[in-house]
């Protein structure tokens, strides 16, 4: 009604008014997302910039913090649960995001099939990952028993030997990544929905041009769905760097540090043995690394992600 | 005709071979929530006959009584049903009023805000968790329940005000512009004329709030110490010196906290397979 009569008369004086309008917009807008505003200056940035203060002192919380300024660098160094925690992350998560995806994209495929079958299957295979994660990892802790669990059962099937997983050096991280790649509800969801997005049409234009099977998915389903595929590659990874739960329940870090994670391990310095200072380097450098990685997928993703409508 | 035929029986083997492949999915995925619950049912000391006994000789119902008195089950259902309750209440109000915000009215610099909200998404939890459990013990909020669930009023987590944007930009921007025109302020259209039509994907909110917070294990982990404060997952740490001896009642005690997001997931089955579904669409 405004902007019509603004138009029709834009000389009696409705300019000034319409300005102060859209200036009572602007204030009624900050004003609504305000919670959102105390919440991003609380919880996330003000954290972010006292966690990078923090990385400066030495403070266990009975004292006052101390400025030891690049004492905790020096620390960091030297000190060989970094890398050890930062390898034992790295393995887990080089197995576990592309092991897990291509499951679920599978999955998916299988899926992406209009039946009602299709969609009782779909809620089956989604449902355990629903599960509290706490109550999962007692149930695989119980799976991977040294003696008689289901892993051993499995495996006794094919004849092979009893296993000690979970006690063994050399299978503790692979028992962790079996685990995770049969979590695989969520990305096998959004995959399926990336999957119906995908236009018939373009497949039987393929089918007219002679393409069989392995053409289509190749140069129509995978291209289409590459952005999805970055997508979930990029939470996988974030996700899979900060696993923490299973590991702080089933192992603890053991055995020997074998499944000492990353987050593990800042978390036994902040929350352990409260050196919060020396725990903030710890979480930032974790920050940076996340972004770094984050930065490279999507730079590599250039050379294979297809975007409809061009750049 | 015959060539028909021919397209017709190898149709019905690759439908049989899709079948097949995922009743082997279906069981790979299914096969340790049976054995979870098979467990909970067996009498002590049968935990581990072998080769697994998948139905029990008898119902150890008794399993679950025992857990019931190991841990305070119930104390620890209050704390869980107050967390969950109290955020699900900040992060309905609070995220889709912020959404509506971003969504709705003009102001200055609404992108890069929003930009900026989408990207905490990415921020490591114990980047802010430091100081934040700082900040909560000057509170003397630690070993409360308040820092699980006052910020739940701030916001919510991004992806719900995403979610709810998304939504909200799909009604017709006249329900507000006639509301305006009959006077209505912008809380006030928030309020009476978006909410109600959002309720599809409030509900889509809902599930996944209460979800996430039934089964949150790490932030009571670092805030709660006291055993009448512990949530149920948090109370599995009870469980977990006793290691190997009664894993019946561990089992059982896995399963009762499984079945209520059982149930909350084939009520609003839809609900979650949508907002599943939208997380896809953040990353655009």
């Amino acid at each position: 009604m405004g902007k019509q009569l603004l138009k029709t008369f834009p000389k009696i004086g409705f300019r000034k008014k319409a300005l102060s309008m859209k200036q009572k917009e602007a204030i009624a807008g900050y004003l609504i997302i305000m919670p959102w505003i105390v919440g991003f200056l609380v919880f996330s940035f003000g954290p972010v910039i006292a966690s990078f203060v923090l990385m400066f002192t030495k403070w266990e919380l009975i004292t006052a913090p101390q400025w030891i300024q690049f004492d905790n660098f020096t620390r960091l160094i030297k000190d060989p649960l970094v890398p050890k925690s930062l390898y034992n992350t790295f393995i887990y998560t080089i197995f576990s995001v592309p092991l897990n995806l291509l499951a679920a994209l599978c999955t998916a495929m299988l899926l992406n099939v209009k039946s009602k079958a299709s969609n009782l299957f779909r809620t089956l295979i989604y449902l355990p990952s629903q599960m509290p994660a706490a109550a999962t990892a007692i149930l695989w802790f119980f799976i991977f028993s040294p003696t008689y669990g289901l892993a051993n059962s499995v495996l006794g099937w094919f004849g092979i030997e009893e296993q000690k997983w979970l006690w063994d050096i050399h299978l503790v991280k692979p028992a962790l990544i079996i685990m995770s790649i049969w979590n695989l509800g969520v990305p096998m969801i959004i995959f399926l929905a990336a999957l119906q997005g995908v236009p018939d049409q373009l497949y039987e234009a393929a089918i007219l041009d002679g393409a069989g099977k392995w053409k289509k998915l190749f140069f129509i389903t995978l291209p289409l769905i590459s952005p999805t595929i970055l997508f979930n590659l990029v939470i996988g990874l974030i996700g899979s760097f900060q696993v923490f739960t299973q590991v702080f329940i089933m192992t603890g870090g053991g055995p020997g540090n074998a499944s000492l994670m990353y987050v593990m391990h800042i978390y036994n310095n902040a929350f352990a043995n409260f050196r919060m200072g020396y725990a903030s380097l710890l979480a930032w450098v974790l920050f940076i690394l996340v972004m770094l990685l984050t930065y490279l997928q999507f730079k590599m993703s250039k050379a294979w992600v297809y975007y409809e409508g061009g750049n | 005709m015959i060539r028909s035929q021919h397209m017709l029986s190898k149709h019905l083997t690759y439908k049989t071979v899709v079948y097949v492949l995922l009743i082997i999915i279906v069981i790979a995925t299914g096969l340790p929530l049976i054995y979870m619950v098979s467990t909970s049912l067996k009498p002590d000391g049968t935990e581990y006959d072998f080769p697994i006994r998948w139905i029990p000789e008898r119902f150890a119902w008794e399993n679950y009584e025992k857990a019931f008195s190991a841990v305070p089950v119930l104390t620890f259902f209050k704390n869980t049903i107050i967390i969950v309750v109290v955020t699900l209440i900040g992060e309905l109000l609070s995220s889709s009023l912020v959404a509506y915000g971003f969504a709705r009215i003009r102001f200055p610099g609404r992108t890069f805000l929003f930009g900026l909200m989408l990207s905490t998404m990415m921020m490591p939890f114990f980047v802010t968790m430091i100081p934040l459990f700082i900040l909560f013990r000057a509170f003397r909020w630690v070993d409360t329940l308040y820092p699980l669930t006052i910020p739940a009023f701030f916001g919510g987590p991004p992806f719900f005000i995403f979610l709810l944007r998304q939504f909200f930009l799909t009604l017709p921007k006249d329900l507000d512009d006639a509301a305006r025109i009959d006077g209505a302020s912008y809380f006030r259209i928030w309020w009476s004329v978006l909410l109600p039509l959002a309720k599809p994907a409030l509900s889509t909110v809902a599930v996944l709030s209460m979800v996430a917070h039934w089964n949150d294990f790490t932030g009571p982990l670092i805030l709660l110490n006291s055993e009448e404060n512990f949530t149920l997952a948090l109370g599995i740490r009870l469980f977990q010196h006793w290691h190997r001896t009664y894993f019946n009642q561990m089992m059982a005690y896995a399963t009762m906290m499984t079945i209520p997001v059982l149930a909350v997931f084939f009520l609003f089955q839809k609900h979650f397979v949508k907002g599943i579904s939208m997380t896809g669409l953040a990353g655009r």
